[in-house]
């Protein structure tokens, strides 16, 4: 897909290049402009993330999300999901690799979504955006949505 | 000068106090510090292989889609197909959510509507394409089909909450700000 990306930009960009000189150019300078816009940011949560990470081993994590941890380890999972900001290609491995070492599938759902969906450690990037307003309720309904994901997992599988 | 590099250290000041606070603990604990390290790093080169073609997408769209076009297709009067346009956009995406939001500012300041940028940033976050087929290898198919299936109300549920929530002062506000932002 990453790959798809980088065609897709490409390509985009060449068409742009012989359509207009300038407006490619001008494109590129925002380009550069917004992501130099979110680096400090970005770069703080990488090294957030890092240490979290090195702190809190997918060992640790399955030990808290047994399927007997019932509501305590849902809360527990979607906690850690809400704080940690995992790759999907890490997390997923991760996910199933819990679940096979007794993980519930409760348990997994509530992180698997609040990984996705909640971002506490990039909340102040979404507020730069977005307010406080906003962002609060945004993460606070993805955090409940996340109990009725795993509730649903929880009777169905 | 002087007075770029003063702002370009106050920018980055969290940055650098997280450095220097990560560099402690590799003095004090070299293992956990090491390990770290690692982990930002390698973090680090992923984020910077998917970034890339998404800002210059970014770019592109910004200079090219006229204020006009973007408001029909995803505008206060969009309707359904501001809606889809909002879903496939989120879906087609890679990289992590915070991506997202350069992209969400561009959408409003082509005068997108709201609740359909709030739907683009759910697609976003979880319903990923890529990330999808890979959530069925690992987890299973009826794992990711469930999910999918409550996602795609979830999303629509949580973008309606989420503008309800606002005033029509927070909403100019945030206009605003992503007029400000280029």
């Amino acid at each position: 897909m990453t790959i798809a990306l980088y065609v897709i930009a490409f390509s985009a960009l060449t068409v742009s290049f012989f359509k207009s000189r300038e407006k490619t150019l001008l494109a590129l300078k925002k380009a550069w402009k917004s992501f130099e816009n979110i680096l400090p940011q970005f770069l703080s949560i990488l090294i957030i993330i890092g240490m979290m990470l090195a702190i809190l081993t997918p060992e640790q994590i399955s030990k808290l999300l047994g399927s007997e941890s019932g509501w305590y380890g849902v809360l527990i999972a979607a906690v850690i999901g809400s704080i940690t900001l995992i790759p999907g290609f890490v997390a997923f491995p991760l996910a199933a690799a819990l679940l096979k070492s007794g993980a519930g599938y409760m348990q997994i759902a509530a992180f698997v979504s609040t990984l996705m969906m909640v971002g506490i450690v990039t909340m102040p990037v979404e507020i730069s955006y977005f307010g406080k307003k906003a962002t609060i309720v945004r993460n606070v309904a993805a955090f409940g949505f996340s109990f009725i994901v795993a509730l649903v997992m929880g009777v169905l599988l | 000068m002087k007075e770029k590099m003063i702002k370009f250290i106050k920018r980055y000041r969290i940055f650098f106090l997280l450095l220097i606070i990560n560099t402690a603990v590799l003095v004090i604990f070299p293992n956990l510090g090491k390990k770290a390290f690692q982990l930002t790093g390698s973090n680090l080169l992923e984020m910077l292989s998917v970034l890339p073609p998404i800002f210059i997408l970014l770019g592109l769209l910004d200079v090219w889609i006229k204020r006009e076009t973007m408001i029909k297709y995803m505008g206060d009067n969009s309707g359904i197909i501001g809606v889809l346009l909002a879903f496939l956009l989120g879906s087609a995406a890679a990289g992590p959510l915070y991506a997202a939001f350069p992209v969400a500012g561009v959408l409003l300041k082509k005068g997108s509507k709201l609740s359909n940028v709030f739907i683009m940033l759910g697609a976003w976050s979880t319903k990923k394409i890529p990330l999808i087929l890979f959530e069925a290898s690992a987890l299973g198919l009826k794992f990711m089909l469930l999910r999918l299936v409550m996602d795609l109300v979830g999303i629509a549920v949580i973008a309606y909450i989420t503008e309800k929530a606002l005033s029509t002062n927070d909403k100019k506000e945030i206009y605003q700000k992503a007029l400000k932002g280029n």
